[in-house]
């Protein structure tokens, strides 16, 4: 069921420059299960949207399917969404946007979803670089078929019932790295603060960008014995460093300590400050990027921030030469070459 | 050339069938294309069939050419004229030929053939390239040019028209007509000079095709959807359907391509797998481009979930569905119709699709073009279904034909003058009572149509719901959409021809052997009408037709009479009225096996009648 927020809100609601407050972001009331990760990740997309003056009727949002795959549906009440079938929402979003390359793309996935029924499409939408926010909600369990590991579990990592995981996990991070995706982040569902600014930088990217972000199952994969609970990352998590996200026009105003920070534009002209705790780290080096990753998980630590950017790639639309136009807006006069040509093709024919 | 007086030739003008038999990948192709080609520039009909194996290189291949005057075009069965290139099918390849036919070898390896009864041709082609051509990887090319043109003086077939026909295909590397002239003469001097000619077969100009055309029904679809307005294509290779995303491509480099920019008003994307390929067609369909996919029967399974999706959340979306040999990976180079069944009821759960089934490459042009507004104004999956035989052979048929006063019909889609109008807009609300409702496409109005497309049971307002008196009332108007299909689609072509003659019911490539079976029959005064099927759901001219008729013979290619039990199971019709006749091997089915059939039970159903009068 969903069930519709009431309307009504308070009259000093802070708002932003559309006039809009966070209200008015919100999508249906969730019915995940209290704590879960995901509806923090919602709270944030909302407060990211609200933040970027996003109109909310130009994002599309799509999912695939889990509980994860749900979270759309409580989020930006006024955007199209489409919650699709099991690990496919990759292809659904690359043929949305080849169709109209003016909105911004939210793709809502969660681990089940990407890393095993729909890792193809995960990959191949990385490979063609399709211009999106790809969000992997990430809590190591199958929560909607009842605690099931997934393929982003630790090896030996126990679930709800005390046995242990005997596979070891898929990495989505590193693999689009490798695979060539632009924007590469990872996060933690309870840490909003780092949260927010990444999914910003993200929406301001062009290209695929993807938000690998641990977000834990309460109900079953937050007990002492696993790898993705709140304790367990709370206590593990290493941030490369501080991200802040500056918009356009606007000067960064913080002061970093030197040698430590990095300025990276993005392609609208917004920036993304990063204050790195290690000076080795660049994220701007994709096997750097990789080595500092693995070297941290060899310290039993997980590496979260801003992991991987490249802001020069071209998008697939781009690479296919598709006209600025979006392609659901042409028009007959410009689609049909009518009977005078097909007269010559008629005569190229006989 | 063996003279052997006790064989009667076979004599005849413009009738015969000549196949080539060559090894894959030798170039082979296009010079018999250009023997086939010569045949349609003289008028004559003509219909090409590519035979050949699911392999890159070095099996046998074979190219069958039947030649009509009269324009019966199915596969006629045996062969008049051989031209047997390739020794590893040869004892295949002498064996096939009639009593009185024809053998052509390259005799530069001379063979005796165990054949008393046909004439054999001898001629050095391996030879005569060898000496003629300098460059090795040339020579194979250019044997099969020569006997080409050996065949333009065995047959006598206009030098002109071969002439002209190797100009136009090498108008962009002029550098090769030299050559492939000097190929095609090298074949003919041959003839002039060592042996007797005309053969007892020969063409002459009949000028029959004036309004016709020469195309494969792949290409004919690609260009169709050009036409219809497709500019988004996803696809993932698979015989027979490839030749279609590519013709579309290739129209589409031709006519859609920006004024000013240079840049494409298409875009077409070879999927990984067809999962992808349908997921990305429904995603642009949704976002309100009008997006396809094509593939055959293996990938019809893969797409079968999202066909549900699309057909739940309704969704346009036009797929085509070029068949092949199945069941499983099948026979991938051979013909059949053996997914009716399967894209019909595509998906789990209660699903019915829009199918619309062309006969030939006029109506794979004409269908694939209509396919866009009738899955805009149904808001569903629409299949075209053609087979591998239409697909990827060369067929006669009429010249395409687009009245620009028509204009496409996008459906009910509301855009934001509409919602601002609207109070209470909802997804599936059906307000007009024949179960299509209003969409939006996303971006349209900053307040009102946005809504959440689902695979899972929904309101009329595209909410979840899990209420089954809601979920059943969405099926039940799903079921009212269907009955509005049956008046939108394709209604099937009748021919009556006469008082109690029994009925056939036929659909796709079968049409030339039903056509040519008809008048065969006519001739042993067999009287049948025919009803061309074009389209599922069946319409209302489809019950007629078999209410008036006691006994009709259902023609298809596939094993289980699919087609036959999709008519009993929607229409309730007894299972003794529709009488299979069905033909499976994955070669085209012939007029001679039709007429075989239908005369035999006829023969039986007469004497059957008569013992009742007395």
């Amino acid at each position: 069921m969903s069930f519709k927020k009431p309307i009504n809100h308070h009259p000093k609601l802070e708002t932003n420059k559309l006039g809009l407050t966070r209200r008015d972001y919100e999508g249906a009331v969730s019915t995940l299960c209290a704590g879960c990760g995901h509806d923090s990740i919602s709270a944030a997309i909302i407060e990211s949207c609200f933040k970027l003056n996003i109109e909310a009727y130009k994002v599309a949002k799509l999912s695939g399917i889990g509980c994860s795959s749900k979270a759309p549906a409580y989020f930006l009440e006024q955007s199209h969404g489409f919650n699709s079938v099991h690990g496919r929402m990759p292809s659904v979003a690359t043929g949305a946007n080849c169709a109209n390359r003016d909105l911004m793309y939210l793709g809502v996935s969660g681990d089940g979803d990407s890393a095993s029924i729909g890792l193809g499409q995960f990959v191949h939408a990385i490979r063609r670089q399709v211009d999106m926010v790809y969000f992997v909600e990430n809590n190591g369990t199958y929560g909607l078929t009842k605690g099931q590991f997934s393929a982003t579990n630790d090896l030996e990592s126990k679930n709800k019932y005390g046995e242990d995981n005997l596979f070891k996990p898929i990495d989505l991070a590193t693999m689009a790295i490798q695979l060539g995706a632009t924007y590469v982040a990872r996060s933690f569902s309870g840490d909003r603060d780092q949260l927010i600014p990444l999914i910003m930088g993200a929406m301001q990217h062009k290209g695929f960008a993807l938000l690998d972000i641990i977000s834990p199952c309460v109900t079953f994969n937050n007990h002492d014995s696993s790898t993705k609970s709140y304790d367990y990352i709370r206590d593990h998590n290493e941030a490369v460093g501080k991200t802040d996200f500056v918009p356009l026009g606007e000067e960064i105003s913080t002061s970093y300590k030197e040698g430590s920070s990095t300025e990276i534009s993005l392609h609208d002209g917004s920036k993304l400050a990063l204050e790195k705790t290690d000076a080795n780290f660049d994220p701007r080096d994709a096997g750097k990027a990789l080595n500092f990753i693995r070297e941290k998980e060899k310290e039993g630590k997980v590496l979260t921030g801003l992991l991987y950017i490249n802001d020069l790639a071209k998008d697939l639309n781009e690479t296919l030469n598709v006209t600025q136009t979006p392609l659901s807006q042409l028009q007959q006069d410009v689609l049909c070459p009518g009977s005078e040509i097909l007269d010559e093709i008629n005569q190229s024919l006989s | 050339m063996h003279e052997v007086k006790s064989i009667e030739s076979i004599q005849s003008t413009n009738d015969f069938v000549i196949k080539f038999a060559n090894v894959n990948g030798s170039g082979s192709a296009s010079a018999n294309q250009m023997f086939a080609k010569a045949m349609f520039r003289m008028g004559i009909p003509v219909s090409p069939k590519n035979i050949f194996p699911s392999n890159i290189q070095g099996l046998p291949t074979w190219f069958e050419v039947r030649v009509n005057e009269k324009g019966y075009l199915g596969s006629r069965g045996g062969v008049d004229i051989a031209v047997a290139m390739n020794p590893q099918s040869y004892s295949k390849d002498v064996d096939e030929i009639l009593p009185g036919g024809y053998l052509l070898y390259d005799s530069t390896w001379k063979r005796n053939f165990n054949r008393k009864d046909i004439t054999v041709i001898e001629i050095p082609l391996t030879q005569l390239c060898v000496e003629a051509f300098k460059n090795p990887k040339q020579r194979p090319l250019f044997k099969n040019i020569a006997y080409v043109g050996a065949l333009s003086v065995l047959l006598d077939i206009e030098y002109e028209v071969l002439e002209n026909i190797i100009s136009e295909q090498f108008i962009k590397k002029p550098a090769l007509i030299e050559p492939n002239l000097k190929a095609l003469n090298l074949g003919r001097n041959y003839v002039l000079e060592n042996l007797p000619y005309p053969l007892g077969i020969t063409v002459s100009r009949a000028d029959k095709l004036e309004d016709k055309i020469l195309i494969s029904g792949n290409e004919a679809a690609g260009l169709g959807a050009v036409y219809g307005g497709a500019t988004f294509c996803s696809w993932y290779p698979i015989t027979p359907s490839t030749s279609l995303a590519e013709g579309y491509e290739k129209y589409a480099k031709k006519f859609r391509i920006e004024n000013n920019t240079g840049k494409n008003l298409f875009a077409s994307v070879q999927a990984e797998d067809e999962l992808a390929a349908i997921g990305m067609a429904i995603g642009a369909n949704w976002n309100g481009a009008r997006g396809f996919t094509a593939t055959s029967g293996p990938g019809i399974s893969l797409m079968s979930e999202f066909l549900g999706l699309a057909y739940f959340a309704e969704i346009p979306l036009v797929l085509f569905n070029v068949q092949r040999g199945g069941p499983s990976t099948g026979m991938p180079t051979r013909t059949q119709q053996s997914d009716v069944l399967a894209c019909a009821y595509a998906s789990h759960g209660d699903t019915k699709h829009v199918v619309l089934f062309p006969s030939d490459p006029k109506e794979c042009f004409d269908f694939s073009a209509q396919a866009f507004d009738l899955a805009d104004q149904l808001q569903t999956p629409i299949f075209v279904v053609s087979d591998l035989d239409m697909g990827m052979n060369d067929w006669v048929c009429d010249k395409f034909k687009w009245d620009d006063e028509y204009k496409y019909n996008r459906g009910k889609v509301l855009n934001k003058d509409d919602l601002d109008e609207i109070e209470n807009f909802g997804r599936y609300l059906d307000v007009d009572n024949d179960g299509i409702c209003y969409r939006t496409y996303p971006g349209t109005h900053p307040e009102k149509g946005a809504f959440f497309t689902r695979g899972t049971s929904h309101d009329e307002y595209a909410r979840y719901t899990e209420d089954g008196e809601v979920n059943a009332a969405t099926l039940s108007r799903l079921m009212k959409k269907f009955r509005t299909a049956s008046e939108l689609v394709p209604e099937p072509v009748i021919e009556i021809n006469g008082k109690d003659s029994c009925g056939v019911i036929f659909y796709g490539s079968t049409s030339p052997a039903v056509h040519e079976a008809k008048d065969i029959l006519k001739e042993k005064e067999i009287n049948i009408d025919l009803m061309q099927i074009r389209s599922f759901p069946f319409n209302l001219d489809v019950w007629e037709f078999i209410a008036n008729h006691d006994r009709i013979y259902v023609v298809e290619q596939n094993r289980d009479s699919q087609m036959r039990t999709l008519i009993m199971a929607e229409g309730g019709i007894s299972p003794e009225i529709l009488r299979p006749l069905v033909h499976f091997t994955g070669d085209p089915i012939q007029a001679s096996y039709i007429v075989n059939k239908i005369s035999e039970r006829e023969v039986n159903y007469k004497s059957h009648i008569n013992a009742k009068k007395r």
